[in-house]
């Protein structure tokens, strides 16, 4: 005999509190064009959810570069700013400089970021730029239809490199938050993944001390968030979260890797899961 | 008759749910399980069993915004099952 | 203020921070760089930011994000630079973002560029060329206006000669007609109750559920293109009433044109010139009509033979079209030809009055 199935299609009749709402309060629509199983919603429900909480924000800047994720410009109710593939960095410069009281932010993913805008992002983390740029790496070009960038991990599937990404053949990732921390003008340097329930709070967190770095004018401060893309990996969804933490998160380490300025050494770092 | 308790619970919005089932191995207490039918989408959607605790686990880790969770003021004893066995249920 | 002393690229810096020019990025390239350089000196003065961007990508997007949130800003280069930027440029349009633009050029082999562009999809980007400091001023400020009058970059067309030429000109700024408030920008206000804005090319729209509408979006902005085409058309026209033939030219080329004319006329010999002022809207009703009563064009522009095309557009086999000009540097590859002569313009002008063929 099977368990019983319980009503959930609306609120409980039993007195309850809701504890977590749907969808946070400056999320516009819900429904999205995002695959079954892409970790991408799941960062942006974060930096919504960060900025909600964060009462010393006064006004936020949105600029989205060009994947997937670009349709969460449409869907974030934050003033937004739409870059071209790779842009976003420049954009958020100027914005920042014009709106300098404002949370200013980009949301860009790896093939945006680490290909087509890899000079943008190491000139705006050098300069110091006060602006947190997130970047959603899944290791593939979703939206062209899920080929290798700059990030895949050796080894990974994409539809490219099928057998697995080959050093010999298709060179090595550049793992770009590492890189990143290398650089005197980055003050917070983080990377977590969505894998489970427990990365996803992490994520939040990250983000959360990212946004006070900014707002402390600390300089450049930066948030890598690893997300599923079963669909790039050709992989079941349900398999989506296991493959990232253990293709992805065994090359992309989780964890903070800058903070205050200083480096955060591996060992120190194992604040996600790890 | 076994009983199983909730401390809470949550709403699903099944139109929208995408069939992912990330929810299902998120769930601590493994309450969660996959219907056989499906939407009006053709995606399969999660069903709740009792015990959940409302921990919001599954509302963390689904992409699609499905679920919203409660947690009830006095926990709700569930009648009626004549087994807590369930395939879903792991090691 | 009075006259004084000044280059040309201190000149157009000084008019961009009268027009209220609040942002500026550019990457040093001979001969924009004094452009750059004057900015970064004037904007802090001012209350302004001016960064040396680290790539002329880099200072486009810099410019793009500052007007997005409002700000009256600007970027520039030479031609190469800006075919850096024309992906940018093309995609800025097509978000309707106001981006004041310099080219310094090297000569004048940018026209294509400047009028056609090299971006992507149907945009139109307004153009002036100014003849002279004096005018490079006023245009400077005018663009500014011109941006955001119709949400729309506008390319400021100087050149080497032109920056780097010492005038005495007071920079005076100018007043221009109240303008609406600019009620779609980002500026990061948290207006709560779904009030965000959104600066987008793609015809997305925050408050469309999700669905965004680029057709109805990029037709809308071809009916702009069309109306500033209509509406914003600038020239001068000279002696071209009785004129036998008429020089088209524009920028500082038409300064050395225009001397060759009044040499000409003083000799009693009839000729006009029609100067585009916007290279576009190209001026094709001026031309048509001053080319129909003269019989004889002839088109001086350094370069192989550019803007003559729009020239024999907007003629129609109405007149002859000649071109006149042609390649013309020196060995510094900026621009700076021996073709820029009164003289040689004039022996130009007379040997096609005679009906002789000129080399290119």
């Amino acid at each position: 005999m099977s368990r019983p199935i319980l009503s959930t299609d609306a609120p409980p009749r039993e007195p309850a509190t809701r504890t977590h709402r749907a969808s946070p309060e400056l999320l516009l629509a819900e429904q999205h064009h995002m695959c079954p199983g892409c970790g991408e919603p799941l960062a942006a429900r974060m930096i919504l959810e960060a900025i909600e909480e964060m009462p010393e924000i006064e006004g936020a800047i949105g600029v989205v570069g060009i994947g997937c994720y670009t349709g969460f410009a449409m869907s974030m109710d934050v003033d937004t700013i739409q870059a071209l593939h790779g842009r976003a960095p420049s954009l958020a410069t100027g914005a920042k400089r014009m709106r300098s009281d404002a949370l200013v932010f980009t949301l860009q993913g790896d093939g945006d970021m680490v290909n087509e805008g890899l000079q943008e992002i190491l000139h705006t983390a050098a300069r110091g730029e006060n602006v947190t740029c997130v970047l959603l790496n899944n290791g593939v070009f979703g939206e062209t239809g899920g080929h290798m960038t700059a990030t895949t991990v050796i080894g990974q599937r994409t539809k490219n490199s099928l057998d697995g990404r080959d050093a010999a053949y298709h060179g090595h990732p550049i793992l770009i938050g590492d890189l990143i921390a290398c650089l005197d003008g980055a003050s917070y340097v983080a990377r977590s993944s969505v894998h489970d329930a427990k990365g996803v709070i992490r994520t939040k967190q990250m983000l959360k001390e990212a946004f006070a770095s900014q707002l402390a004018g600390a300089g450049f401060s930066f948030v890598e968030v690893l997300t599923m893309c079963p669909t790039g990996w050709f992989i079941p969804t349900a398999e989506g979260p296991g493959y990232l933490d253990e293709v992805m998160g065994s090359v992309h380490v989780t964890g903070e890797l800058k903070r205050d300025g200083k480096r955060v050494s591996p060992s120190g770092s194992s604040a996600g899961g790890r | 008759m076994a009983t199983a308790t909730s401390r809470g619970t949550v709403t699903i919005n099944v139109a929208q749910c995408k069939g992912c089932e990330l929810c299902i191995p998120a769930c601590p207490p493994r309450v969660l399980e996959m219907s056989s039918e499906v939407n009006s989408n053709g995606y399969a959607y999660p069903l709740l069993h009792p015990g959940c605790t409302g921990c919001g686990a599954c509302l963390l880790v689904c992409p699609d915004f499905v679920f919203a969770v409660y947690r009830f003021a006095e926990p709700v004893v569930h009648e009626g099952s004549e087994s807590r066995e369930s395939p879903e249920v792991g090691p | 203020m009075t006259a004084r002393l000044i280059e040309g690229s201190e000149a157009i810096a000084a008019a961009g921070v009268a027009a209220g020019c609040r942002f500026f990025a550019g990457y040093p390239m001979t001969p924009f760089t004094e452009v750059l350089e004057h900015f970064a000196t004037m904007l802090p003065a001012s209350g302004g930011t001016c960064i040396n961007a680290e790539s002329e990508l880099e200072a486009v997007g810099m410019a793009w994000g500052a007007a997005a949130t409002g700000a009256r800003a600007a970027t520039g280069s030479c031609g190469q630079g800006l075919a850096l930027m024309q992906e940018s440029f093309s995609e800025l349009t097509r978000a309707e973002v106001p981006l004041v633009i310099f080219n310094m050029a090297r000569g004048q082999g940018d026209y294509f560029q400047t009028t056609r562009g090299g971006g992507h999809g149907d945009y139109r980007i307004l153009s002036l060329a100014p003849i002279d400091l004096g005018e490079a001023v006023e245009l400077t400020q005018l663009a500014f206006d011109l941006a955001d009058r119709w949400r729309n970059p506008v390319i400021v067309v100087g050149d080497y000669l032109l920056a780097h030429t010492h005038e005495s000109l007071d920079v005076r700024p100018l007043d221009f007609a109240p303008l609406p408030a600019k009620d779609w920008v980002a500026d990061g206000e948290l207006r709560g109750a779904k009030g965000s804005r959104l600066v987008s090319s793609l015809g997305m729209d925050k408050q469309g559920g999700g669905e965004s509408d680029p057709e109805r979006f990029w037709k809308r902005l071809d009916r702009k293109a069309r109306e500033i085409a209509a509406t914003e058309q600038r020239w001068e026209s000279s002696f071209t009433d009785d004129a036998e033939l008429v020089v088209v030219a524009y920028g500082t080329a038409a300064r050395f044109a225009r001397s060759a004319i009044h040499e000409l006329r003083a000799d009693g010999i009839r000729v006009g010139m029609v100067r585009p002022i916007t290279l576009w809207p190209f001026p094709s009703q001026a031309v048509r009509e001053a080319a129909e009563r003269a019989g004889h064009v002839a088109v001086f522009e350094l370069n192989a033979g550019q803007m003559v095309d729009d020239v024999r557009l907007a003629v129609l086999e109405r007149a002859r079209v000649v071109s006149i000009g042609g390649i013309s540097t020196d060995a510094s590859h900026f621009g700076v030809g021996d073709l820029l002569d009164a003289d040689r313009i004039r022996k130009r002008i007379e040997r096609t009055l005679r009906g002789e063929e000129i080399e290119p």
